[in-house]
């Protein structure tokens, strides 16, 4: 193994939290070091090294390898899936489904998190320092792929020694990780997860994206994406790219029932342009947090790497990108996801049935829209548990209440 | 799809067509059951004959219910739905009294013995006899404790008697390996009786078919 990997800080939400310019060059997390003769070959042809993965583990992995989960995270993700954040403070973004007795249970299964390449909390991404020039690589990053994200956990995995996952478990981007990994890896992958996900980026997701990035280069701040060199950032920007992408991931319903046209603290419209909406105020509020832990232009990349995937495109069909395999799917979406909707679960769900595939597909009723995946929605859990104790068991790993003597 | 002939069991019994069903599928077998419902049928399988097996439910409610208890279900139509599969898909595949519901019951049974190497159907046998004496007698539309909808909510669109089934199967080519005649309570009838006997005591029958 040439990567070493270093102990993880501890997290402690007593301590103030780190600036996300640290967190992007030496995070808090577990970090994996891949030097220049080791580089990550990506789509793009380029060899990327020296290069790092910043990873996040919980539970235990068991003698034989054998249970082992990587969560794939979405756009705005990171490796902490399970345990607090340590820019925000808050905790993970998946700790309703990853942790002891948990659907994705830390009690049974050895789970990794890494934050994505082009990411902003400690992978090899634009924030990182280009060792040619000694600055922030900005927009001399090549573009990358979700297959490049997928190449790189890959081997993050061979370094923790590996072999096959029990699973790979993702909403959104990270379902679109976990179709690629299923895809690419077939033998490493036993069971794959793809939550609220798509095998493509659709033309309206691709429009909606480009006006978060079309708002982040409108900013005078970005200044060709050299902002941290020149010591501004594109805060409005990246505001109100949020704030747009924000709006496509809840369902009309949602929005309806919170805000309704309810009046931000006054009785009467203003008659002039302030937040006089709930909605407003509220979309305001996400645009303006969101900038303090996310970099813009990790946001360019990511969504440039999410507008680029299309299994159908890389293997001929979406079902020659499954033929074969043996991998078992559960394929999940919501009723109200109208960003990643059901049509596009059922897409992969006939390419699997076409490929012989064993394959689950279950959608949920939910009025949250896209992010419900992220949500309370105990149907979901369910699903997930239910899910991992078949593959558990056909897998001969002890599911969560079979340990053996149990 | 719903189970749509009620078959009377207490709960946490194993229904007797389920019994005989799952007597002819062979241990290990590749399985696709076609309206799988909650997953009873399936996951008798897998626990005592070990299949790997596949289920396809209309009702969602049916299929979270089936994957929660980890089998693998998705959501489809048998009418619509089949086509995507590659012949041969499977050792066996099953769909148990769901055919009199589909819309083109003949092109299911052509899809049927495309993707399985086997087929096992079960029906309920609209020509038995109370239901026989129903039409003749009253000159209505038969209602049974078995088959308990009335004309105009009924699910079940394409009602066959055994013959008629059996003759569907010379017409697709497809050969009765094994028939089971069976009372409404999934009991096997325990007399060896030519066909027209069949037609008129059974009230449901699962069938083995072969190309």
């Amino acid at each position: 193994m040439s990567a070493d990997t270093q102990d993880p800080a501890v997290s402690d939400p007593a301590q103030p939290v780190t600036s996300k310019a640290n967190e992007a060059v030496s995070p808090s997390s577990k970090i994996a070091h891949f030097p220049a003769d080791k580089p990550l070959e990506l789509d793009s042809g380029v060899e990327l090294g020296p290069w790092q993965i910043a990873y996040e583990t919980y539970g235990t992995l068991n003698a034989d390898k054998s249970n082992a989960i990587v969560v794939c995270h979405a756009l705005t993700g990171d490796q902490y899936a399970a345990s607090t954040n340590p820019v925000t403070g808050k905790p993970g973004w998946w700790s309703l489904m990853v942790g002891p007795g948990k659907p994705i249970d830390t009690n049974h299964y050895f789970i990794i998190c890494a934050n994505v390449l082009g990411g902003c909390l400690g992978t090899t991404g634009p924030a990182s320092i280009n060792p040619e020039t000694g600055e922030p690589y900005g927009l001399s990053l090549p573009v990358v792929t979700i297959r490049d994200m997928v190449r790189s956990q890959a081997r993050l995995i061979d370094h923790l020694g590996i072999d096959t996952l029990f699973a790979v478990i993702g909403g959104s981007m990270g379902g679109m990780q976990v179709l690629q990994w299923a895809a690419s890896y077939p033998e490493r992958v036993f069971a794959a997860v793809p939550i609220a996900a798509a095998a493509r980026h659709t033309s309206q997701n691709i429009a909606f994206h480009e006006v978060g990035r079309q708002a982040i280069m409108a900013d005078p701040d970005w200044r060709a994406g050299n902002y941290i060199q020149e010591n501004v950032r594109p805060t409005k920007g990246l505001a109100v790219a949020r704030m747009a992408a924000h709006v496509t991931y809840m369902s009309d319903e949602s929005l309806h029932q919170k805000f309704g046209r309810n009046l931000q603290d006054r009785d009467k419209v203003t008659f002039g342009f302030d937040a006089d909406f709930q909605i407003e105020s509220y979309l305001r509020h996400q645009g303006m947090t969101f900038v303090d832990r996310f970099d813009a232009n990790s946001y360019l990349y990511v969504t440039r790497a999410m507008d680029y995937f299309d299994l159908a495109k890389e293997f001929g069909s979406v079902r020659d990108a499954f033929k074969d395999t043996k991998t078992r799917f559960c394929v999940m979406s919501f009723t109200s996801d109208w960003l990643f909707p059901t049509s596009e679960s059922r897409r992969i769900v006939k390419a699997l049935n076409a490929a012989a595939a064993n394959v689950s597909f279950v959608e949920i009723e939910s009025d949250r829209g896209h992010d419900a995946f992220l949500l309370n929605v105990p149907e979901m859990f369910d699903t997930i548990r239910g899910f991992m104790t078949g593959a558990a068991r056909a897998r001969g790993i002890p599911a969560p209440g079979e340990e053996a003597g149990a | 799809m719903m189970n749509l002939a009620p078959t009377q069991t207490r709960p946490g019994e194993t229904r007797g067509d389920h019994k005989v069903v799952a007597s002819l599928v062979p241990h290990g077998a590749r399985v696709l059951d076609i309206g799988s419902e909650d997953g009873a049928l399936l996951d008798l399988l897998v626990r005592e004959r070990q299949v790997d097996g596949r289920g396809i439910e209309l009702s969602q409610e049916g299929v979270n219910r089936s994957v929660a208890r980890g089998l693998s279900v998705i959501q489809g139509n048998a009418d619509t739905d089949l086509a995507d599969y590659p012949d041969q898909a499977f050792d066996v595949v099953i769909m148990s009294q769901t055919l009199q519901a589909t819309y083109a019951p003949r092109e299911v049974m052509s899809e049927l013995l495309r993707i399985g190497e086997q087929v096992i159907v079960s029906i309920p046998n609209f020509a038995h006899w109370r239901n026989r004496m129903q039409l003749l007698f009253r000159g209505r539309m038969p209602v049974t404790k078995y088959l308990p909808y009335e004309w105009y909510d009924t699910p079940n669109i394409h009602f066959c008697s055994l013959r008629d089934f059996v003759e569907l199967c010379r017409e697709l080519d497809a050969k009765v390996e094994k028939a089971v005649a069976l009372s409404a309570r999934g009991n096997k009838i325990p007399v060896n009786a030519p066909w027209w006997v069949w037609n008129i005591v059974a009230e449901q029958a699962v069938f083995l078919l072969k190309r």
